[in-house]
């Protein structure tokens, strides 16, 4: 634990001092302890990054300051002093949370940005509409005074045309304008203190690394302090001048950036740092390379085309939406294949399209099954994807979504065994058992449904079921993306291990660089529905050629608070890419 | 193996969420069922209503078609369960009325008879029945100790006939022509909804015509006119089936569009999608993976429409299209009061509605119940 309380109340630097602070949801016994005597300080100017993983009460704790925690959630004690309206301080934990002087603080002098900028902003006004509002709100000027600095604002946070886009509907910014939107609306009033709760978790990583860069470029502009709340170490290594690491409600750890990265002396604070320097590393290059030359697969010239919509009563047609544009590649035997993209550039399509749960538009994809035959995937009727479905399986990214809440997880993982009549009764039962083994599961989980596991587990029974019919080929869809970052490389060293053992090939896809250069043999580099660049993958992570993965691999947060990769970044117009052209 | 050592932080995440996840949905619907008050009263009454039509007989003190001219229109009697003339003991008693007449109107005037008491005794022998369709019995949870002495718990009509027991046989035609017209409806509506639903495109576009085209046309009069098709000389089982399909022949289209909703938005789960993947065929998919998960909604559903097929009876037979008498279900009771002098002279003939007022509200207050702990998780 981490004592700093006696230290500097008085110092002039520090604008918010938590004390002690406790946050319960319940009462009794039964309370859960979201935040447990947790005490930080928080310093003029700079910025405090708050860290930890999901459930580790880091979101409750931002809230607490402005006392907006979720019914049945309650401050229970500690002090929360803010020194931003005078020198002796306010104690805002005391302040009626429905009172007059909460909600002056609040906007005003403290301002908040959330994840999903979607649904913190209101559909039915337009963006300026609601800047205007929060301006009118806590400011004594008149509607056109108001409008001209919502237009400021919205130049500040470097939406292009500010004085059109504040007539937009939130529907039509995109998912950074959002978030930038928000920004403007937080920073309308000038606050003190800036509280992003996870602002950059939803957005792409170019997307990402501007608002990041943003919020630093306007923390220096208006001096204020930053509380930054996120899962991710690269984010905080970027932007941190201080860092507390949260856990299961306790405050861990509290320190410089230096201190925290270098010297920390929480164990669970290195695992953290570990878990994202592991992901700079390739742990194929460190195992026995499983790649043949024998060709597993061959995509040629795939594409998918979603037609043009009519209008409503016979309207105009919107143009046709090429979600996948004649892409090919090949994946050998034994070999790690990794598709790489933001949001939109059809990466999971590409996926979608190989395993055909989506129907390509055109072009083919060759698979050599087990017993040499070659099949068109893009072409094959039900019968021949049924014996091809036995061969690739897939992963996927949700783990709460993927298992069917219904059914206990021997259901779930015997199912393809049951209904392709490979075994039945005890046989399966064993094969289950035994599967459950192999990826780490007790046999005891057979009969639990699988809300009672947490989300790695889940992810573990999704592999199960994978790897029931002995398959050679898994896609595996972004099947770290919504887990805690130190379980993310458990669970690919889990994948790495089986590859090992069943001669497995995989295709990874990923939004997330770390997660791919620590997996693939190979990367393809997709941008807009087409494949911008295939090469290896260290090569691809650390020297692209095409100048949209220098931009993409530059917007990836370092590891250590000195690099400021992201204020040096590589930056890639939003064109088509030049081969289109 | 180093994955067994799940990181303290995922394992505090299951802690957090308590015991609860251990049960299966059921248990959970049931929790969150038990705690809304108003539906687990409601589910007692309902439970009660139907246990009372289906031992129907042996609840019923008289044969509810033992007509009887000299006690027509009688009101309401109490029982008193304790006579007191000779110190005090149990012994239920009715007091005995005689009917008289008002010498201008010829109303009928029950005149106290203090010289009798029918004396009323359980487990009495009455007329004769099959318990349960099964076992051959004459006795009755309550009856006149005397065979042939009459007592009207609830009054009795114009031919002189016991309503009590009246309307408990009308409960049973009623309530088991919801259940069957709901069961018809259920299967339409899941097989039509389902297909609809889980395939879209042009068979979705053809169904949801049909539906609307359906839901369009007047239902009354399409009653009526389905009805007055009816043959008069049917038996009464006969004309049961034939109402009970018209009801439902409507009725389907409500539920089918609530389970198509139900299965457009699950087709796209990934763990529907994980099915496909895993072989399954087509049928699997629908009633292995997704009818279950729907299983819930689908019986709040079914509990929402119940009452709408009660009153649909109801109405029908009331506007004297449905059932006829000698059948007897409430709307047949009901329309028998449908005059004026019913409403002056005996109110009581209006009972039959108090029970359809009841029988509707609390199976509408537990499906809200059961709407609402469908979706445990949810919350």
């Amino acid at each position: 634990m981490v004592d700093i309380v006696n230290t500097a109340a008085t110092n002039n630097d520090v604008i918010l001092d938590v004390r002690h602070l406790k946050t319960y949801f319940g009462t009794g016994d039964k309370a859960v302890r979201a935040v447990d005597d947790v005490s930080f300080q928080l310093k003029r100017g700079k910025t405090l990054c708050i860290v930890g993983e999901s459930g580790s009460g880091k979101s409750v704790t931002a809230r607490s300051i402005l006392q907006i925690v979720d019914p049945p959630g309650k401050i229970m004690d500690g002090e929360i002093l803010y020194y931003g309206k005078d020198a002796k301080g306010q104690d805002l934990a005391r302040l009626d949370e429905r009172g007059k002087e909460i909600r002056s603080i609040r906007g005003h002098e403290i301002a908040m940005i959330f994840q999903e900028p979607m649904t913190s902003l209101s559909p039915i006004h337009t963006i300026g509409d609601q800047i205007i509002e929060a301006i009118l709100l806590h400011q004594d000027v008149n509607k056109e005074e108001a409008k001209n600095r919502a237009i400021e604002m919205l130049r500040k946070v470097e939406i292009p045309n500010p004085a059109v886009a504040i007539e937009k509907y939130t529907f039509e910014y995109s998912g950074g304008m959002r978030q930038r939107a928000m920004i403007a609306m937080a920073l309308a009033c000038n606050p003190k203190i800036l509280i992003a709760d996870e602002p950059t978790t939803a957005l792409d990583v170019t997307t990402q690394a501007e608002i990041l860069a943003l919020i630093k470029n306007l923390q220096e502009q208006y001096g204020m302090a930053v509380l930054f709340i996120t899962h991710d170490m690269g984010v905080v290594a970027e932007i941190a001048d201080e860092i507390g690491v949260m856990k299961n409600g306790h405050l861990l750890e509290f320190g410089t950036a230096e201190e925290v990265f270098y010297t920390a002396k929480n164990d669970y604070t290195r695992e953290l740092i570990d878990s994202v320097r592991k992901l700079e590393t390739s742990a194929r290059k460190a195992r026995k390379n499983t790649t043949t030359d024998q060709k597993l697969m061959e995509v040629r010239g795939v594409s998918k085309i979603y037609p043009g919509r009519k209008g409503f009563l016979g309207g105009k047609t919107s143009a046709p939406f090429k979600a996948l544009d004649n892409v090919s590649i090949d994946l050998y035997e034994g070999e790690n294949l990794g598709i790489v993209g933001e949001s939109g550039s059809g990466k999971t399509t590409l996926g979608n399209c190989i395993i055909r749960v989506l129907n390509p538009s055109g072009g083919e994809v060759l698979y050599r099954m087990g017993s040499g035959q070659i099949v068109d995937l893009a072409k094959a009727g039900t019968h021949d994807l049924r014996e091809v479905h036995q061969e690739i399986r897939m992963v996927f990214q949700d783990p709460f979504a993927s298992l069917n809440p219904r059914m206990t997880i021997a259901q779930i993982v015997g199912e393809p065994l049951l209904v392709s009549g490979k075994a039945k009764g005890q046989a399966l039962r064993d094969r289950v058992t035994e599967l459950l083994a192999t990826v780490g599961l007790p046999a005891m989980a057979l009969d639990r449904y699988p809300h009672a596991f947490s989300g790695g587990q889940r992810q573990r029974i999704g592999i199960a079921r994978a790897l029931a019919c002995n398959p050679r080929l898994i896609i595996a869809d972004e099947a770290t993306s919504a887990l805690d970052v130190t379980l993310r490389s458990q669970i690919l060293d889990l994948l790495l291990d089986l590859q090992e053992k069943l001669n497995l090939s995989f295709i990874l896809v990923s939004h997330d660089i770390g997660v791919i250069r620590y997996f693939c043999d190979r990367v393809a580099v997709m941008y807009k529905g087409q494949l911008v660049e295939v090469g290896e993958a260290e090569k691809i992570c650390s020297a692209p050629d095409h100048a949209y993965t220098k931009a993409l691999i530059s917007a990836v947060p370092g590891t250590h608070p000195q690099d400021k990769r992201i204020m040096n970044r590589h930056r890639y117009n939003a064109e088509a890419p030049s081969k289109v052209a | 193996m180093s994955e067994t050592n799940k990181t303290d932080a995922t394992v505090n995440m299951a802690n957090l969420r308590g015991g609860v996840e251990y049960a299966s949905q059921w248990r959970l619907m049931w929790d969150r069922f038990r705690k809304h008050r108003l539906a687990l009263v409601s589910m007692f009454i309902v439970l009660a209503f139907y246990s009372i039509a289906l031992i129907a007989e042996f609840l019923a003190p008289f044969a509810p078609d033992e007509a009887d001219a000299k006690k027509v229109f009688h009101p309401p009697q109490m029982i008193h369960l304790f006579d007191t003339t000779n110190g005090f003991k149990f012994a239920p008693y009715a007091e005995a009325y005689t009917l008289t007449r008002d010498p201008e109107t010829l109303a009928p005037i029950y005149v106290l008879d203090k010289e009798h008491k029918v004396a009323v005794t359980m487990f009495a022998h009455g007329f004769k029945y099959n318990f349960l369709g099964l076992i051959p019995t004459d006795i009755h949870l309550f009856g006149p100790k005397t065979h042939g002495e009459t007592f009207f718990v609830f009054g009795s009509d114009r031919n002189g006939r016991d309503m009590f027991s009246r309307i408990i046989y009308g409960a049973r035609f009623t309530l088991s022509l919801g259940l069957i017209g709901v069961t018809l409806s259920v299967t339409i509506g899941i097989m039509l909804g389902g297909v609809s639903g889980y395939y879209g495109g042009k068979i979705d576009w053809v169904i949801q015509r049909l539906v609307e085209y359906i839901l369009s046309l007047p239902t009354i009069p399409i009653w009526l006119a389905l009805a007055a098709a009816l043959p008069k000389n049917w038996p009464p089982h006969l004309q049961y089936m034939a109402v009970t399909v018209i009801i439902s022949l409507i009725g389907w289209t409500h539920l089918a569009r609530v389970i198509r909703g139900r299965f457009l938005s699950m087709r796209g789960e990934v763990f529907v999608i994980a099915a496909k993947l895993d072989g399954c065929s087509e049928a699997r998919v629908i009633f292995r993976h997704m009818l279950p998960s729907l299983a819930s909604h689908i019986i709040a559903a079914v509990t929402l429409a119940i009452p709408s097929m009660v009153l649909a009876e109801t109405s029908l037979s009331f506007l004297g299209l449905g059932l006829q008498p000698p059948a007897i279900s409430w709307g047949v009771l009901l329309k028998e009061a449908q005059n004026i002098r019913s409403i002056s002279a005996a109110p009581w003939l209006f009972l039959p509605g108090a029970a359809v007022v009841m029988a509707v509200l609390s199976l509408n207050f537990m499906g809200d119940g059961l709407r609402d702990a469908a979706d445990p998780y949810s919350h």
